[in-house]
């Protein structure tokens, strides 16, 4: 069956964005609202799909109409869904909260535009069946988010940029690499296809070098262990709205690919599990020891990214059912919640001028209800029971202790530990402690002080995402439903493969 | 050819990883412009050189007969030279620019947003 409507989430963006360039530099008012719009229709289309493959089905968009292992396809399966949902909403949230925090400078210089372009490119990755495809989307996305984050020209913004900038080049470079490699090997590029192909394939010494590859393609796109130390010294650099969107999605994506590379294509053997535990391991570690002696607001939080991309990485290195669904629980509780924690500091930072700890000061005293709001964003990260950061925990642990991973098993606790303790030291230093005399960088403006559409456009998208990860927490059940029949897709990739490539040609392989 | 092909390739990727330690910004962009020339020659390559005819299929066959040259890779190459181009002409105009405002060319003394912790 060819389904060429799955395009649906690529094409709306593509559309969108190109409307949008055409309307550089006028007209800012019209793009905010327009952007708005064009996520809800996105969010829209995605919750359609995400519905349709709830059973278990996976569709498929041929290109030209040729048969899976000669064309390239878009095999879209309930994870992929599920990755574009999330996507949907984080963006509609960012898009909304852009409104009111991107300057009519940024917007007037294509930033909606560029936006788009990311969400067209984080959807086109997560849809795609095919390997080269991937790394065209990957391009899409690090382009776009070159001009994000440079996007205003500030001494801190380049000085992050060139790192950010450099980092993912070498790794774009090192997953072409492989690609090239790969295709030399197996001479296919559907995913599909290479998981057959590769599996038969009798160098393993050289299948394994090829696996590391990608590992240090994704792994620099995903800021793993040894790899990670752009990401500190960038992400914080771009105003809220910008951090938010790459804090919450750009680094699920080199997540995700890693999952299906490694679920589909190179099946991990002792050796690469032993380094995958090594990496999540140090990976929740170190994360946690740098959030640890931050003493910036959002430099915080660019730890817990690495910290907890770390949880992620462990549940594929312990490749169960039970890790994988604790994985994938966990990518969907994390885009939502890093992507309001960023929004959250922003709006912080505009009520108190800076995101020092030090001179943060007495936010409880003076709005007590919007620290309620932020008390539930910040312990949901935690994962105080029953809020979302909990429950994926529980099947992580459950994996660990099944397979005897211990010291796997002390990282874990020892990250949820320390993320326990950083999110105690900040609510107390934030929130708790009394008035600072200290000055702010920037001038604060007290929320009496906000026009409506200020209130409405900056605190609308952070109740929005907090309702949301409130639901994953008291909802849970829903969710694990949907995470555990993800988690079986990718234990036993069978059904997948046979979809894309049909019976008749898997066949014809068979000796 | 193959030979001189694998040499050449090899040279580009330890040339381009030698100009990416470097702390010149100019340099470390060569470095990224060779390391990825390196990566198309070295798709050209797995490809697999043959000296062969253009993979047409004829009037009145219905498949490919004898040898023929793989297109794939080279529509590979193709889109990675097209994407680098796009990239490298990006990261060009930003050093530009970092140049312009930091008035360096050294990614020591780049470290201000990683001072106060």
């Amino acid at each position: 069956m060819n389904e060429p409507w799955i395009i649906l989430p690529v094409v709306v963006h593509l559309a969108s964005a190109i409307i949008m360039m055409l309307l550089l530099g006028q007209q800012t008012t019209v793009v905010r609202y327009f952007s708005v719009a064009v996520n809800v229709v996105g969010l829209l289309i995605a919750a359609y799909f995400f519905n349709q493959t709830l059973d278990g089905k996976v569709l498929l968009m041929k290109a030209g109409n040729w048969d899976a292992p000669f064309g390239i396809v878009f095999a879209a399966d309930l994870f992929s869904w599920l990755m574009v949902l999330l996507t949907s909403i984080s963006a509609l949230a960012v898009s909304i909260y852009s409104g009111a925090a991107i300057s009519y400078a940024r917007t007037r210089y294509g930033y909606f535009a560029a936006f788009h372009f990311l969400i067209m490119g984080l959807n086109g990755a997560f849809l795609t069946g095919d390997i080269f495809n991937m790394y065209v989307w990957f391009e899409i996305i690090i382009i776009s988010s070159f001009v994000l984050i440079t996007l205003g020209g500030e001494k801190a913004q380049l000085e992050g940029a060139i790192k950010y900038v450099a980092m993912n080049l070498l790794a774009s470079v090192l997953f072409l690499t492989a690609t090239g490699v790969l295709y030399g090997l197996a001479g296919t590029l559907n995913i599909a296809d290479l998981s057959i192909k590769v599996a038969a394939i009798e160098n393993r010494g050289l299948v394994n070098l090829v696996a590391l590859l990608f590992l240090a393609g994704f792994g620099i796109k995903s800021a793993v262990f040894p790899m990670y130390f752009w990401l500190p010294a960038s992400y914080h650099t771009p105003p809220a709205a910008v951090s938010a969107i790459f804090g919450g999605l750009l680094t699920k994506v080199g997540v995700y690919a890693l999952i299906r590379v490694f679920t589909l294509i190179f099946i991990p053997d002792t050796q690469l599990t032993v380094i995958l535990s090594i990496i999540a391991g140090m990976s929740i570690v170190s994360g946690a020891l740098g959030a640890l002696v931050q003493k910036q607001l959002h430099k915080v939080f660019s730890y817990f990214i690495i910290c907890h991309i770390g949880y992620m990485i462990s549940g594929l290195a312990m490749f169960n059912y039970a890790a994988f669904l604790g994985t994938v629980f966990y990518l969907t509780h994390d885009i939502i919640v890093k992507t309001n924690l960023f929004m959250m500091g922003g709006v912080i930072r505009k009520l108190k001028g800076s995101y020092m700890l030090s001179s943060l000061k007495g936010v409880y005293a003076q709005y007590p209800k919007l620290s309620i709001l932020f008390a539930v964003v910040l312990f949901s990260l935690a994962g105080i029971p029953p809020l979302s950061g909990f429950w994926p925990k529980i099947f992580l642990f459950q994996s660990a202790f099944d397979l005897q991973q211990y010291a796997l098993l002390a990282a874990i606790i020892f990250g949820s530990f320390i993320t326990l303790f950083v999110i105690a030291k900040v609510w107390a230093e934030v929130f708790w402690k009394n008035t600072s005399d200290e000055s702010p960088e920037q001038l604060p403006v007290p929320i009496e002080e906000w026009t409506l559409r200020q209130k409405l456009l900056l605190i609308g998208p952070v109740v929005f995402l907090a309702a949301v990860s409130l639901f994953i927490g008291f909802g849970a059940e829903q969710v694990i439903l949907v995470c555990s029949k993800i988690a079986a897709q990718l234990a036993d990739t069978s059904t997948y493969v046979e979809a894309v490539l049909g019976q008749d040609y898997i066949n014809s392989l068979k000796p | 050819m193959e030979l001189l092909l694998a040499i050449a390739t090899g040279v580009l990727y330890a040339g381009g990883i030698y100009m990416l330690l470097r702390r010149s910004l100019v340099k470390m962009i060569i470095g990224l412009m060779l390391i990825g020339n390196g990566a198309n020659l070295l798709i050209f390559l797995l490809g697999r050189i043959t000296r062969s005819s253009p993979p047409l299929i004829g009037a009145e066959e219905k498949i490919l007969s004898g040898i023929y040259a793989d297109p794939i890779p080279q529509a590979l190459i193709l889109t990675a030279i097209v994407i680098g181009f796009g990239l490298q002409a990006f990261a060009i105009v930003l050093i530009k620019k970092i140049y312009a405002v930091l008035e360096t060319d050294d990614m020591d003394s780049m470290t201000s947003t990683d001072l106060d912790i």
